[in-house]
């Protein structure tokens, strides 16, 4: 389609001059996006309220929950009910809302290399799934304290280095889905309805149909991510993840950048 | 500079922009011209390499605007000043520019009062802005970057006339100083006193092109008007030139304006007024030339599609 603009593109070398200042590192791209899912209104009710629903669990698990149950390691899991909820609505939200806004004109008038942008995106979106991974971590360690405090809690401090990294793993893994299914679908409703109704479909699929049940613990991340809170992941447990995820994380992703880079800027 | 080569772009069947060939050159501004729907957009989106042409090429300073390494530094863009995030401050948005392209954040506030936005209006959301805000806004990040080369699709749209002529002395000065301008407008009006040249478009295809002298050459001839008709229409008539006059003792002449103007000075006669004829010589040209009903394009042939 392009093939007139590529084959001039490699007949002359461009001049020095236009190679000056060089292109923008992707490091800084990264604070640009992460600076963009933060700075409208929308973005940061999504970030308040993931902290919130974050924080409300505390409570919930101090009066709800028997005290011998009140560990640390279960009070991070609560913690970050938000996080595994939300967070991913934003990675949609970073790819969704420069189509819906027309800012992609902006955007890939300052940065043609659009992969990069890609690049960039994905990048912030961990750099806030560590950042409310550590969140979750800290309300939990609170909460857990609040309840020694209240005598409510009478669980174990304990909390394992490879328990928080396996939830930082599962926080980065569901906001790059969110990113991918934006790049696919790239309509707001569309790819976040879709990235909570798909999953679920999949499953009471596997749930009631025989044939599939098989085929569903190595594709449904609901089944295969669930294994990772498990104190013991076995080489299979983490086999079924990697599976289902060149399903739901990889594909998405991959398809999503072919559209993101081809589609016409308008 | 930009060079634009036999552009082309079809959705499906429809071509949308047919063989576009045209030069920008430094210290000049173009006027990208034609109604709605001509294909002006289309042309400056493939320009900046954010539509891909079905056929032909376009450069900017020498190359494809995508091998540029950081873009926002040699070329200002504005292709929809409507195009911004309504929950971000005018200020955010220079901001996130500013801080992709590398440059200065303190040029971000200079440029604001530059463009007319002060610090009140700086702080407001874009959502709360009017048309003509955005323009100006879409105006600054375009310049943010301190490049050679502007590239505006419709930027006066929306502005008021104090807005018009302060946009005019802008890419007047711009050009001057030795960069490139195109801009593009439906309304000749508009840029018809900031263009060196004109680039008229009408259905995806150029109409004409050419300066503005060039383009007025047409025949039509020039009005003149003079303190004493009488003594005007003799000098006229001892000159040669066949002059028709009209109700309030002007008249029209098939000759140049030097002609008619050196007739006069042989007379004596004192001259109130020397122009083209029809008022708006450059708007009725336009007019015929954008308003005759597109001609049914031919039938692609089957490489044309490629």
């Amino acid at each position: 389609m392009t093939a007139d603009l590529t084959a001039e593109t490699t007949a002359a070398p461009t001049p020095a001059a236009l190679l000056d200042p060089p292109r923008p590192p992707i490091a800084r791209l990264a604070l640009v996006e992460l600076r963009k899912m933060t700075d409208t209104r929308a973005g940061r009710w999504l970030l308040v309220l993931i902290a919130l629903v974050d924080v409300a669990m505390m409570p919930v698990m101090l009066f709800a929950v028997p005290g011998e149950d009140q560990t640390l390691y279960d009070m991070v899991s609560a913690a970050t009910t938000g996080t595994a909820l939300l967070l991913p609505i934003l990675g949609v939200l970073a790819v969704t809302s420069e189509w819906s806004q027309r800012t992609t004109l902006t955007t890939f008038t300052l940065v043609p290399g659009r992969h990069r942008i890609v690049v960039a995106k994905v990048a912030a979106a961990w750099v806030l799934a560590t950042v409310f991974t550590a969140v979750s971590v800290v309300t939990a360690v609170l909460g857990r304290a609040v309840g020694e405090l209240l005598g409510r809690s009478s669980g174990s401090w304990e909390l394992p280095p490879e328990y928080v990294a396996k939830i930082l793993l599962m926080a980065v893994i569901s906001v790059t889905i969110g990113v991918a299914f934006g790049m696919v679908f790239m309509n707001t409703p569309l790819a976040i309805v879709l990235y909570f109704v798909l999953p679920i479909a999949w499953t009471t699929l596997g749930e009631t149909v025989d044939k599939l049940r098989g085929a569903a613990g190595w594709l449904d991340t609901n089944r295969t991510m669930e294994a990772l809170n498990q104190t013991s992941v076995s080489g299979e447990d983490w086999a079924r993840l990697g599976v289902s995820l060149a399903v739901w994380l990889v594909l998405p992703l991959v398809a999503g950048v072919i559209r993101l880079t081809r589609r016409e800027v308008k | 500079m930009i060079d634009v080569k036999g552009l082309s772009k079809r959705y499906g069947d429809v071509p949308a922009v047919e063989n576009v060939t045209f030069h920008c050159a430094p210290g000049t501004v173009t006027g990208f011209l034609g109604p709605n729907g001509a294909g002006k957009s289309t042309t400056m989106r493939m320009i900046c390499g954010l539509t891909p042409p079905t056929a032909g090429s376009a450069t900017v300073q020498g190359v494809p605007y995508a091998r540029i390494a950081n873009p926002g530094r040699h070329v200002g863009v504005l292709l929809d000043a409507a195009a911004q995030h309504p929950g971000r401050t005018g200020r955010e948005t220079l901001a996130l520019t500013a801080q992709t392209i590398g440059v200065d954040r303190r040029r971000v506030g200079e440029l604001m009062e530059a463009v007319g936005l002060p610090p009140k209006a700086a702080r407001r959301r874009v959502g709360g802005y009017s048309l003509g805000m955005r323009q100006r806004l879409g105006i600054a990040q375009a310049l943010l970057g301190d490049p050679g080369v502007l590239i505006l699709d419709e930027p006066a749209n929306g502005l008021d006339p104090e807005g018009i002529f302060w946009m005019r002395s802008l890419l007047r000065d711009f050009a001057d100083r030795g960069g490139t301008v195109l801009l593009s407008s439906h309304l000749l009006r508009e840029v018809e006193a900031v263009a060196d040249r004109f680039v008229v478009i009408a259905g995806g295809r150029i109409a004409a092109q050419g300066g503005k002298d060039e383009l007025l050459a047409a025949p039509g001839g020039v009005l003149v008007r003079g303190l004493d008709p009488a003594a005007l229409g003799a000098a006229l008539a001892a000159a040669g030139l066949a002059a028709t006059a009209d109700r309030t003792g002007a008249f029209t002449v098939r000759a140049s304006a030097e002609q008619v103007g050196r007739a006069a000075a042989r007379a004596g006669t004192v001259l109130l007024e020397l122009r083209q004829a029809g008022g708006g010589g450059l708007e009725e040209l336009f007019l015929s030339l954008t308003s005759a009903p597109a001609a049914p394009s031919p039938v692609a042939p089957e490489e044309a599609l490629r």
